[in-house]
C-alpha cells in the first residue's frame, strides 16, 4: 500500500484580486523508501501543494479540496489537533532557509530536544541524548558541544544539517524537503544531498523533495513530477523524464539550461515569455502561449494527465499527437532548435475555425 | 609574473596587480579596529578587449568585492587597477566620474537595483543626464527606446514602472540601462541568479549577443559552474579572497589543476540521473573557514584532499602555469592520472 495517496487536490485561495488557483487537481502516490522530485517554477503550486499534505495552507480564505491519505489516514479532514501530533511525527519537513527556520534565541540542544518532548513523554536528558545522536546522524562532528551553541554561530550547511536532524528526530515515515538546498553552496549542496541519500537508504524514509534545479532531482530522485501552472504536466520514472521528456515545457527547461557534460558552445533555447498569473490563467493549455508547437484547437481545450504508450509509467499533459512528440524530441535532442524542428516535423493540421 | 595566458589574446584593458581589500571589525567604545574581513587578499589577473572573464566561487570568497572594486564601487586598500591604461585604484571621484561611462555594472536582484519611483524610461535616461551625453530631451527618448528594443523590451511601455516588469525584464532594463553609454566593460554580477530557471537563458542570450554586437568586454560573477562555463572565455576559481586557478573555460572544465577546482566541479548536479548516480562524486568536508580568520599558507590546506602537512599550510603556493593555459596556485596540482581516474568527474 502506498505511504502516501494525494487525489485530485485542489488549493485555491480568495484574494481580493479574484481566486487563485494555486493547486489545481493535483495526484500522485509515495511507496516507503521511494524518492519524488517535483520540479517547477516559481509560482507552478510545487511548493504549496506539499504544505497542504502538512496541513499547512489552512486558512480562512483557503478551499482545499480532494484527497490526502496518509499511512490509511485521511488528512484533509483531520483536525488541526490531530494534524499537530502527526506532523514532526509521522511527516517532517525541512525548509529552504535554515536560518529563518529556527530559533534565534535557543540553544540548538533545546531546539532540538523540544521537538522530542513535544511528541514523545521523555526526561529532558533523554531528549538531549537523541538529539546529541541525531547531529552525529548527519555529520556534525562533537555534536554532544553543538548542543550548546546557538543557530547563529553556526553556517549555513550546518544549520541546514541541524533542520535536517530536527526532522528525523521522531523517525518520521515521510520527509517533505522544499528546496533544502538552494540557499546553499554547491560543495555543502554537494554534502547535504549525499546525507540525504545515506539517510533514506539507512532509514527508508520517503522523501518528497520540492526544488527548481533538475540536476537536483536527476541526483536523488526515483519518479519526477513536473509542475506548471498548478498542475503536474508530466510525471515519469527519473530516468525517463531526461531520456525520453515528451512535454514542450519540460523540453524548454531542459534545453535552456547550461550543463556541464554537454559541448560548450551549445545554444541555450530559452523558453519564451513567462510562467503565467495564478489568477487569470492561460485557457486551453496553460502553456500554450509559451509552447513553440501550439495548435489553434490547444488555446481551447484543456488537456488531461494521460498515460504515454510504451514500458514506462509515464504520463503527460499535451494535446500533441503521441508520434509527433517523439519526433519533436528526437529532433531537439539531436541540437535542433524549435524552429527547426518544427520544419522538420509536420504538426497537426490546423482545424479552421467555425 | 605573469598573471595571465596570453594565447590568442588582443589588447589588454584591465590589469589588476595585488589587489587586496580588507574590511575593518570594530568593537568596543573607541569602536577599535579589532580585526580585519580579508575579503579580497592579493589578486592579480588580466582582462582582454572583447572577451568574458568569469569569476566563480562559493559564498565569501570575495568574487562580488572583486567586481566592486573593478568598478570603483569601493576603494581598495592596496594594489593597482589599471584600466585602458590609467590607475585608477587611487583615483578621486572626480577624477573618475568620466571614466566611469566605459565601465558599467548589471546587479543580482533586478528588484532592489531599479527605482521603484521612476519610470522605466527615466531609469534607462539617467546615464545620459548624468554624463551630459544628450540634452536634447525627445532624442534622449528616441535613443533610450532604441535600448529598449535592443535588449527585447517593448518601447511602448517607456513610461511603466518596474513593479509592472516580471523579474526577467527587470532584468533587461538593468542591462539596457549598462550599455546605454556604450561601455567599454560590463560586470555582470550573478545576474540570473535570481530568476526562474525558463527566464535564465534570456538574459544569458541577451549578454552573449549584446557583447557580439557592441564589442563588449564582459566581467561574469556567478556561483553556478554550468553557467560561467556556457558563457566565459577564461575563468578565475576564487577561494578565501584568493585567486586558486586562472585557466582558459576549455582547459579549466577538461582538467582543472587545483584540487579545489576539481572538489568544485564534482559537485555540480548533473542533470542526468545515469550519469549522476555512476560518479564517484569527491565531496569536501567541513566548511568555508572565516575571511576574518583564513587558514595560514594555501587556505584551502584544511579541506584539501591532498593536502601535505608542514608544505602546504607552511608555504604559501604562487599562481603559476600548470599545463598550458592552466595557471594555479598549488604545491601538489591535479595530475592527468587522477583526473582520469573517476575521483574527479568532468565534462571533457
Amino acid at each position: 500500500m502506498a505511504l502516501l495517496e494525494v487525489r485530485d487536490l485542489k488549493v485555491h485561495f480568495d484574494t481580493e484580486d479574484g481566486v487563485v488557483k494555486a493547486v489545481d487537481g493535483v495526484s500522485y502516490s509515495l511507496d516507503p523508501g521511494q524518492t519524488l522530485g517535483i520540479v517547477g517554477e516559481s509560482g507552478s503550486g510545487k511548493s504549496v501543494s506539499s504544505l497542504t499534505v502538512m496541513g499547512l495552507s489552512r486558512s480562512r480564505d483557503a478551499r482545499i479540496s480532494g484527497e490526502v491519505v496518509f499511512d490509511g489516514q485521511e488528512l484533509l479532514g483531520a483536525s488541526n489537533e490531530e494534524m499537530r501530533k502527526l506532523r514532526g511525527e509521522q511527516i517532517a519537513m525541512i525548509f529552504q532557509d535554515p536560518l529563518s527556520s529556527l530559533h534565534p534565541f535557543y540553544k540548538i540542544g533545546k531546539q532540538l530536544a523540544e521537538a522530542v518532548r513535544v511528541h514523545r513523554d521523555v526526561s529532558k536528558a533523554a531528549a538531549l541524548d537523541r538529539a546529541a545522536e541525531l547531529l552525529g546522524l548527519v555529520g556534525i562532528a562533537d555534536p554532544r558541544g553543538r548542543l550548546e551553541t546557538y543557530p547563529h554561530e553556526m553556517s549555513g550547511g550546518m544549520r541546514q544539517r541541524v533542520m535536517i536532524a530536527m526532522a528525523l528526530v521522531n523517525d518520521p515515515k515521510l520527509l517533505i524537503a522544499d528546496e533544502p538546498t538552494t540557499a546553499l553552496d554547491v560543495t555543502v549542496q554537494a554534502q547535504i544531498l549525499e546525507l540525504l541519500i545515506k539517510l533514506r537508504d539507512e532509514l527508508d524514509t520517503a522523501i518528497i523533495i520540492i526544488t527548481h534545479d533538475l540536476g537536483v532531482v536527476a541526483q536523488m530522485a526515483d519518479d519526477i513530477a513536473v509542475m506548471y501552472s498548478g498542475r503536474i504536466i508530466e510525471h515519469a520514472p527519473a530516468q525517463t523524464i531526461f531520456s525520453n521528456p515528451q512535454h514542450p515545457y519540460t523540453w524548454g527547461l531542459l534545453k535552456s539550461i547550461p550543463r556541464l557534460d554537454v559541448a560548450r558552445d551549445e545554444e541555450l533555447v530559452p523558453i519564451a515569455g513567462r510562467p503565467p498569473s495564478l489568477i487569470q490563467r492561460p485557457s486551453g493549455c496553460h502553456f500554450h502561449p509559451r509552447c513553440p508547437y501550439v495548435r489553434e484547437a490547444h488555446k481551447t481545450v484543456d488537456p488531461d494527465l494521460v498515460a504515454v504508450p510504451g514500458p514506462a509509467d509515464h504520463q503527460v499533459r499535451c494535446l500533441l499527437p503521441a508520434e509527433t512528440r517523439e519526433r519533436l524530441w528526437a529532433e531537439l535532442r539531436s541540437g535542433a532548435n524549435p524552429e527547426q524542428a518544427k520544419e522538420r516535423v509536420p504538426l497537426p493540421e490546423e482545424v479552421a475555425r467555425p | 609574473m605573469s598573471a595571465s595566458p596570453h594565447e590568442g589574446h588582443g589588447d589588454l584593458l584591465v590589469e589588476v596587480r595585488d589587489l587586496v581589500k580588507h574590511f575593518p571589525i570594530r568593537s568596543g567604545l573607541l569602536q577599535r579596529q579589532v580585526g580585519a574581513v580579508q575579503a579580497v587578499d592579493g589578486v592579480s589577473f588580466d582582462i582582454f578587449r572583447g572577451e568574458t572573464l568569469g569569476l566563480v566561487g562559493e559564498s565569501g570568497c570575495g568574487k562580488s568585492t572583486t567586481a566592486r572594486l573593478l568598478t570603483r564601487l569601493l576603494d581598495p586598500t592596496a594594489g593597482s587597477i589599471s584600466f585602458g591604461g590609467r590607475d585608477i585604484a587611487g583615483m578621486s571621484r572626480r577624477e573618475l566620474k568620466p571614466l566611469r561611462r566605459d565601465m558599467q555594472m548589471v546587479f543580482q536582484d533586478p528588484y532592489s537595483s531599479l527605482n521603484p519611483r521612476k519610470t522605466v524610461g527615466s531609469i534607462i535616461s539617467e546615464p545620459f543626464i548624468i554624463h551630459e551625453v544628450e540634452k536634447d530631451k525627445a532624442k534622449r527618448k528616441l535613443r533610450v527606446q532604441g535600448l529598449m528594443e535592443q535588449v527585447g523590451l517593448n518601447p511602448e511601455h517607456y513610461n511603466r514602472y518596474p513593479h509592472e516588469f516580471s523579474g526577467g525584464q527587470r532584468q533587461r532594463i538593468g542591462v539596457a540601462r549598462a550599455i546605454a553609454l556604450k561601455p567599454k566593460m560590463i560586470v555582470a554580477d550573478e545576474p540570473v541568479s535570481a530568476l526562474d530557471v525558463s527566464i535564465q537563458a534570456q538574459i544569458l542570450n541577451l549578454l552573449r549577443d549584446l557583447q557580439a554586437d557592441l564589442d563588449l568586454t564582459l566581467v561574469f560573477i556567478a556561483h553556478d559552474l554550468s553557467v560561467v562555463r556556457h558563457m566565459c572565455d577564461r575563468v578565475a576559481v576564487m577561494y578565501l579572497g584568493k585567486i586558486v586557478e586562472l585557466a582558459g573555460a576549455d582547459e579549466l572544465y577538461a582538467a582543472p589543476r587545483h584540487p579545489y577546482t576539481g572538489a568544485l566541479l564534482s559537485a555540480v548536479p548533473v542533470p542526468d540521473p545515469a550519469k549522476a548516480r555512476a560518479s564517484k562524486r569527491q565531496i569536501l568536508g567541513g566548511d568555508v573557514p572565516s575571511p576574518s580568520n583564513p587558514p595560514s599558507a594555501c587556505r584551502f590546506h584544511t579541506r584539501c584532499p591532498k593536502f601535505v602537512p608542514g608544505h602546504c599550510d607552511v608555504e604559501e603556493p604562487l599562481l603559476d602555469e600548470k599545463a598550458p593555459n592552466d595557471l594555479a596556485a598549488c604545491h601538489y596540482p591535479l595530475t592527468d592520472e587522477e583526473l582520469a581516474s573517476d575521483a574527479i568527474q568532468t565534462a571533457g
